[in-house]
């Protein structure tokens, strides 16, 4: 090698072997690329910018100092643990700042931005908003005493405060049920705590969808390989017929079958197994979810073990036995190790798609099924608060990845097949 | 030794069909007496895997009796009969190592871990694999893979071994040398080994006894040589190596010798092997090897053949003649070093002794 080293390879032209075959091939690598720019161009444009945007969105914080800038300068010589109010001062530069807003009418923009920090901004901003035009020239603390007595409370300066820089950690720390106080990082009262519960509850529910779908599932694509090709494929055509269906009518159908004056119950009351009286609820709660999801979720985990025991071939059970082992040991000790793959793949894949999933547990969850992906849309489309919204997605994304990535570790990814 | 025991394996009136319609084993009578290595010859869907199957359990015969010394084993499930099997594709645990396979038939008979590890050292080292325990099955070549499926069917000292074309997925070379490997083992441990073959020359070279079937029958069981020498029926004349085909009509019955007049005339003494009487359809049946170029008078059948294509193959010299209207007669000459004188489009004397040439029942 080191001697070879010493003359380079050449073509019978002279000309380098490696810069020859660069050049061969990058014809063929730019036609390559030619024929998945499309898609790469679709990918990054509805999927890596939203994605950006979104962990961008999490952090972003400029409409304060956007809207008063005068006003985040003033502030920053200010000491908000000295349990005095701003200095004159900063209510001129604030009644500067708010006459350009008003004239812009970001005022209110602004009001409910830190209205998601402290309730009552919103109409304290809204309120000034109408006055700050009929100040007069002198000093403005007394005057905006006078439109809203809020402006001398210390609480309302601090949070201005606390959200001047032009990032924060708020919407993440909301997203944990934390909040940032004079004090350093606290937690939020307990009645105030949503989604840690949220997220708590999420990760568990997806853990019990995934484990049910794999109990029901095992044994279907167990069967399902089992079987000759012509049985089998007219079975498989059951498993993916609710693919064909549409999730909203499969969800929908779930709640005539599971409320309470529904098929099950009056079957159940019919048969005397449940009293009238107290029918079970089934519907508008964590069962509810479960059940609707693990139903619609079971393909998910059934495709991949099947397409893994597919390849497990007869003769290794039949060996085991020859070699003296019962059908128990000969399918636990022979057969299931070889089909974890599948149980993996599928096992990630309905997780995935569980932690994540938002229309079933809306419509069948009620408010003890419902989902962290909820309360995301909740703050996108509702509340309209989409910085809390992108951090709680955030967190989802990044939970999904740390388990993907101790799922690697454990099981390792290459053992997972998809068929 | 064992031969006052009764036979290792029995089968009495079995018969075996998947669909209800069709037989794929039709009324098979076979006894296998112990140590015998006996091999199922045939075509594939001649029926000799589903007979290995129901003795190995894995399949139930429609009806009839197995029996293993002695015991009718119609009920008994494949992990009660003791039967080492070696499968086509080895079927060697992938998740396991060689070691952890090999050990596998005696955690399941709940043995002793020291007795285990000494069992497996012994078993991998009759199969010269002494160093391969660590390994996985797909880090071995196919022809290790092979010693450890013996091994594997044979580390639990089972009476009774099955090999289910056990060479099939092997190069030549490799499978020749398997061959005698596996005839070592047989004759070193003694044990009763029932194996399953398409290729003719494995069950030649391995076999105390082959039993050739075709269509869901055995068509001849007996020794290879006599399998070779003494065909009892056009089908196992023609499976069991290179054959030529004469197609005529008995005119002349002699004691066990027959006269046969051949499509265009020529008249040929045979030996009578499975025809009855004169007016009889039959096909001769006569090995390449046993013709002779320039014959002496005193040959028993003497024609006249053109040479239309000659191939020289080292060893041997394939001649393809046209012979009584038969253009696919081959003669094999063996190669003496002599200068060559066939030519293609010469028209030769041969001739061959009447018991090369057998008169057997006629292809349709």
């Amino acid at each position: 090698m080191s001697e070879a080293s010493d003359t380079v390879l050449t073509t019978q032209d002279g000309r380098p072997l490696k810069a020859s075959l660069r050049k061969a091939l990058r014809r063929e690598k730019l036609r390559a690329f030619l024929l998945i720019a499309p898609l790469l161009l679709f990918v990054i444009v509805t999927f890596v910018l939203p994605i950006a945007d979104m962990l961008l969105r999490s952090v972003e914080n400029s409409i304060v100092e956007e809207t008063l800038p005068k006003t985040v300068q003033a502030l920053a010589s200010w000491d908000p643990t000295s349990g005095k109010l701003p200095d004159e001062a900063v209510f001129a530069a604030l009644a500067a700042d708010l006459k350009v807003a008003v004239k812009e009418k970001t005022h209110t923009r602004l009001g409910s931005r830190l209205n998601y920090e402290q309730t009552g901004m919103s109409s304290l901003f809204r309120k000034t908003g109408r006055h700050v035009k009929k100040m007069k020239e002198g000093p403005y603390k007394e005057q905006f005493l006078e439109v809203d007595k809020d402006w001398g409370d210390l609480d309302v300066w601090q949070t201005l405060k606390r959200f001047s820089p032009p990032y924060t950690a708020g919407y993440y720390l909301a997203a944990v049920d934390a909040q940032q106080t004079p004090d350093g990082i606290q937690m939020k009262p307990e009645d105030q705590r949503v989604y840690l519960l949220l997220f708590g509850r999420t990760l568990f529910l997806s853990i019990v969808i995934t484990v049910s779908c794999l109990v029901l599932g095992y044994p279907i694509a167990f069967i399902l390989a089992a079987l000759p090709l012509r049985t089998s494929n007219l079975l498989m055509i059951l498993v993916l017929l609710p693919f064909w269906t549409s999730l909203l009518v499969r969800t929908s159908a779930w709640k005539v079958l599971l409320q309470q004056q529904g098929v099950i119950n009056d079957f159940l009351v019919w048969i005397g197994v449940v009293s009238n009286t107290d029918r079970l609820v089934m519907i508008n709660n964590q069962t509810g979810t479960i059940i609707a999801m693990t139903h619609i979720l079971l393909p998910f985990m059934i495709l991949p073990l099947y397409s893994v025991m597919k390849t497990i071939s007869p003769s290794y059970v039949r060996a085991a036995k020859s070699l003296g082992a019962t059908d128990w040991t000969a399918f636990w000790r022979v057969y299931f190790p070889q089909s974890v793959p599948g149980i993996g793949a599928g096992a990630v894949l309905v997780f995935i798609l569980a932690i994540g999933y938002y229309i079933t547990p809306e419509l069948v969850g009620g408010t003890s099924g419902i989902f962290i992906s909820n309360r995301i849309a909740y703050h996108i489309s509702s509340s309209l608060n989409w910085g809390l919204g992108a951090a709680l997605g955030t967190m989802l994304l990044a939970a999904v990845l740390i388990l993907f990535i101790v799922y690697d570790k454990i099981v390792g990814i290459d053992n997972v097949k998809l068929g | 030794m064992a031969d006052n025991r009764g036979a290792a394996v029995r089968y009495e009136n079995v018969q075996k069909s998947y669909d209800g319609e069709t037989l794929v084993v039709k009324n098979l009578n076979l006894d296998i007496p112990p140590g015998e290595f006996l091999t199922m010859l045939g075509p594939s869907g001649s029926g000799k895997t589903t007979c290995l199957m129901m003795l190995a359990g894995f399949e139930p015969a429609t009806h009839g009796e197995i029996f293993l010394n002695d015991r009718p084993i119609n009920n008994v499930p494949p992990h009660k009969r003791g039967i080492g099997m070696v499968f086509q594709n080895y079927a060697l645990f992938p998740h396991m190592s060689v070691a952890e396979n090999l050990a596998f038939p005696l955690q399941v008979r709940k043995m002793g871990k020291a007795e285990q590890q000494e069992k497996v050292k012994r078993a991998l080292e009759m199969v010269e694999l002494g160093d391969f325990g660590n390994r996985r099955p797909a880090q071995l070549s196919g022809g290790q893979q092979q010693r450890v499926a013996v091994a594997r069917a044979l580390v639990f000292d089972p009476e009774l071994v099955l090999m289910d074309e056990p060479l099939g997925a092997l190069d030549k070379q490799l499978r020749e040398q398997m061959q005698y490997e596996i005839k070592h083992i047989h004759e070193n441990l003694g044990v009763t080994v029932v194996y399953v073959t398409h290729d003719q020359t494995e069950a030649l070279t391995m076999s105390d006894r082959v039993a050739v079937f075709n269509d869901g029958i055995i068509q001849q069981l007996s020794t290879p040589d006599s399998l070779y020498e003494d065909p009892q029926n056009s089908f196992v004349a023609q499976f069991i190596g290179e054959n030529n085909k004469l197609d005529g009509k008995v005119v002349e019955v002699n004691g066990s010798q027959c006269l046969v007049e051949l499509g265009d005339g020529t008249r040929l003494k045979a030996d009578k092997v499975n025809v009855s009487g004169v007016g009889d359809k039959t096909t001769l049946s006569l090995r390449p090897e046993r013709v002779e170029f320039d014959p002496s008078d005193q040959m028993d059948n003497l024609v006249k053949g053109r040479i239309e294509e000659l191939i020289y193959l080292g060893d041997h010299i394939r001649v393809r003649m046209n012979v009584a209207g038969n253009d696919e007669f081959v003669v094999k000459v063996r190669n003496r070093g002599e200068k060559r004188k066939l030519e293609t489009g010469d028209i030769v004397p041969i001739g061959w002794s009447l018991n090369d040439c057998k008169a057997l029942d006629a292809v349709a």
